[in-house]
């Protein structure tokens, strides 16, 4: 399984519900960079491990993450 | 029949949806009768009682924000109680009807008759600049008629409607004519009346949201003053009163609800003792009918104001006048009901010399 | 890689849709958000869009009705369940909801809370209990713990002094017109999925005329805790969840 996370960032405000409820440490905050209301935001920062599990999209109070998953042969 | 039983029978003919209630002397024949005659086995009304006058004021506010006819009823120290749910269905623009059934005070005060709450009826009552309409019935008859009245009145206007009545006419009887049978309003009918009503947004139009709030000031100024326009024109459009015996007098007794039964006594005793004497009796007490009891009142030589109250009316009529003539008050407090003789009295004392 | 992930037949999870795009006033990791999507997306499931009608309450989530696309009436403090009990008992096939928190349901409107649920009334009842009084700025709440600290008991409260918290659900719990009451979080994946199967049964079991639910979401208030809402969550694991226990203090509706 391979998954992908699409933040918007512009909802984040940057709680870090997210990165603390990954499995596989895919999210990080985006260094020195803030979003249109002010708040630092959360981006995929190690893709590659993204297994599309949603439990970071589940805990976001904001709604601001879509998660995507496939089959992937490896 | 009693007035507060018209009032109940008045409630089912006109096809009201729901009355929600708390049960206070000396208006509790309305919810009793209610309880009685099961209207939600005939037209569907539903009949509740609630657990406080605050919880009934605001099942109403609920009803009336789902765009139904809905109606409660209290005395004077419940009806302060509601004072909240009516300041948020006027800033909400809500139709509801609330009936005050007026005993002495203040506080726990007495369960006899009293006027004393004409203040708070036609000051908005609660927080913030509002009014409510406030119609005041003299007579059983007008128990039952103000009923469908104050409901048309409140869904015209998008505005809470009062019937201000007191202890003698909510226990008085009388003969009276119930008013024709207006069935209840269909879903179809409600959506074309309500289209602001909170009952399930439908996938062709944006979610209605019934709240009084908001913050940014610019907005919140220009909600008011569009409150303040909707007030002019119930002022310009709504005012009803009666006069008897004015074209000849030199005096005219102004007096609203049971007060104006008894002013109608005294001014035929006054002319039994060569006094020429009229009545004018506003039957809006908001709007109060200032501009025409300002125009009756040239060329008269008085205005005697009889309230079963220390004074409160006698303001509005003062404001109307605006010094043109005399304003005297008289009123008995404390649930005394004053009698013809004494209003005569009274005008001899302060305004015949 | 994750180009050809991304894409519609792909999708597992999204914002739900009565969710706008409106961004929302609570403070970041507020619980308020999640509980908010599990109510859309328990009506989205339920298909009542169309058909319900929400009330929130005056606090926090007063601006509920900016950020769900669905009819609302806005409450006195503490009176949604009786603008709850008219619309529901004027409109017996609408789902009406309603949205509180502790200061809200279990303050100002305990009277209402308790007789709307003994009456039965027809609605289920979110109820956010956060310990604390997030919209004024942190004073203490009903539910507020012993010893905890807050604007109103900058020492901890002290029972002595402001007497003790009360465990509203708990007796909600005796009440006779109640049909489901019980006590969930949203600080995990699990007990997410645990809340939004409570907030369904409650939501079914007033569409089924089963009589009034209660679900208490116990929540974080990390502004008012002054904590971040990682160590919120944290604080209300250790703190909240003895006092609070979670799980289902009654189950009659058989669903």
């Amino acid at each position: 399984m391979k998954g992908a996370i699409v933040v918007n960032t512009d909802r984040c405000k940057g709680c870090e519900l997210c990165i603390v409820a990954c499995p596989k440490d895919v999210i990080a905050l985006a260094q020195k960079k803030v979003n249109v209301h002010g708040y630092p935001y959360v981006e995929s920062a190690v893709p590659e491990s993204c297994i599309g599990c949603a439990a970071c999209a589940m805990v976001c109070p904001d709604g601001c993450i879509t998660v995507y998953r496939k089959k992937v042969e490896e | 029949m009693k007035g507060n039983e018209a009032i109940a029978h008045a409630a089912i003919r006109c096809g009201t949806d729901g009355y929600f209630g708390y049960p206070i002397t000396p208006q509790s024949e309305i919810i009793e009768t209610l309880a009685a005659l099961k209207p939600w086995e005939t037209t569907g009304m539903v009949v509740l009682q609630a657990e406080s006058e605050v919880a009934s004021i605001n099942m109403i506010y609920g009803g009336a924000g789902a765009g139904k006819r809905v109606l409660t009823s209290s005395s004077s120290p419940g009806v302060a109680l509601m004072q909240e749910g009516i300041s948020y269905m006027a800033g909400a623009e809500l139709p509801g009807v609330f009936v005050n059934v007026q005993r002495g005070g203040p506080g726990l005060g007495t369960i006899q008759p009293s006027q004393s709450d004409y203040f708070q009826a036609t000051r908005g009552g609660g927080n913030g600049d509002y009014n409510v309409i406030v119609l005041a019935p003299s007579s059983v008859q007008e128990m039952a008629d103000f009923v469908d009245l104050a409901f048309e009145l409140a869904f015209k206007y998008r505005n809470p409607a009062m019937i201000l009545s007191d202890g003698v006419i909510g226990q008085m009887m009388e003969k009276v004519v119930l008013p024709p049978i207006k069935p209840r309003r269909t879903e179809e009918e409600i959506r074309k009346e309500c289209p602001w009503a909170s009952i399930g947004r439908t996938p062709d139009r944006k979610p209605n949201i019934i709240t009084s709030l908001e913050l940014k000031p610019e907005v919140m100024e220009q909600r008011n003053l569009h409150l303040q326009e909707k007030y002019r024109q119930i002022r310009e459009n709504e005012v009803r009163f009666e006069t008897q015996q004015c074209d000849d007098a030199d005096y005219i007794i102004v007096s609203f609800g049971s007060a104006a039964r008894i002013g109608e006594k005294a001014v035929e005793l006054a002319r039994e003792d060569g006094l020429k004497a009229g009545l004018f009796r506003p039957v809006t007490l908001w709007p109060f009918p200032s501009r025409q009891l300002a125009e009756l009142c040239k060329g008269k030589k008085g205005v005697l104001v009889s309230e079963i109250n220390a004074g409160q009316m006698v303001q509005d009529v003062r404001l109307a006048v605006n010094g043109a003539l005399p304003v005297e008050h008289f009123g008995r407090l404390g649930g005394i009901v004053p009698d013809p003789e004494e209003i005569v009295a009274a005008l001899k004392e302060t305004l015949v010399k | 890689m994750a180009n050809n992930i991304i894409s519609p037949e792909n999708l597992v999870y999204k914002k739900p849709a009565l969710m706008n795009d409106t961004t929302m006033h609570y403070c970041p990791g507020c619980s308020h958000g999640v509980v908010h999507k599990l109510v859309a997306e328990v009506i989205e499931e339920m298909g009542m869009s169309d058909k319900a009608v929400g009330v929130c309450p005056v606090g926090c989530a007063v601006f509920a009705y900016r950020y769900l696309d669905i009819d609302w009436q806005e409450a006195p403090h503490g009176r949604a369940p009786a603008v709850a009990t008219g619309i529901k008992r004027l409109w017996p096939d609408r789902l009406v909801f309603t949205y509180q928190g502790d200061g809200d349901l279990a303050c100002i409107g305990t009277a209402e809370t308790i007789h709307a649920l003994n009456r039965g009334e027809n609605i289920p009842i979110i109820f956010i209990n956060n310990a604390i009084y997030g919209m004024t700025g942190g004073q203490m709440a009903p539910t507020t713990l012993i010893g905890q600290k807050t604007a109103t008991c900058p020492y901890g409260r002290d029972p002595e002094l402001h007497g003790y918290n009360l465990n509203i659900t708990e007796l909600a719990s005796h009440l006779k017109g109640t049909c489901f009451v019980t006590r969930q979080s949203v600080d995990s994946v699990a007990s997410i999925n645990k809340a939004k199967r409570a907030i369904r049964k409650a939501f079914e079991a007033s569409m089924q005329g089963k009589g009034s639910s209660l679900v208490e979401i116990v929540s974080t208030c990390n502004s008012g805790w002054k904590l971040t809402p990682v160590k919120a969550n944290e604080w209300m694991r250790e703190n909240m969840f003895p006092e609070y226990e979670k799980g289902d203090l009654k189950d009659t509706t058989g669903l």
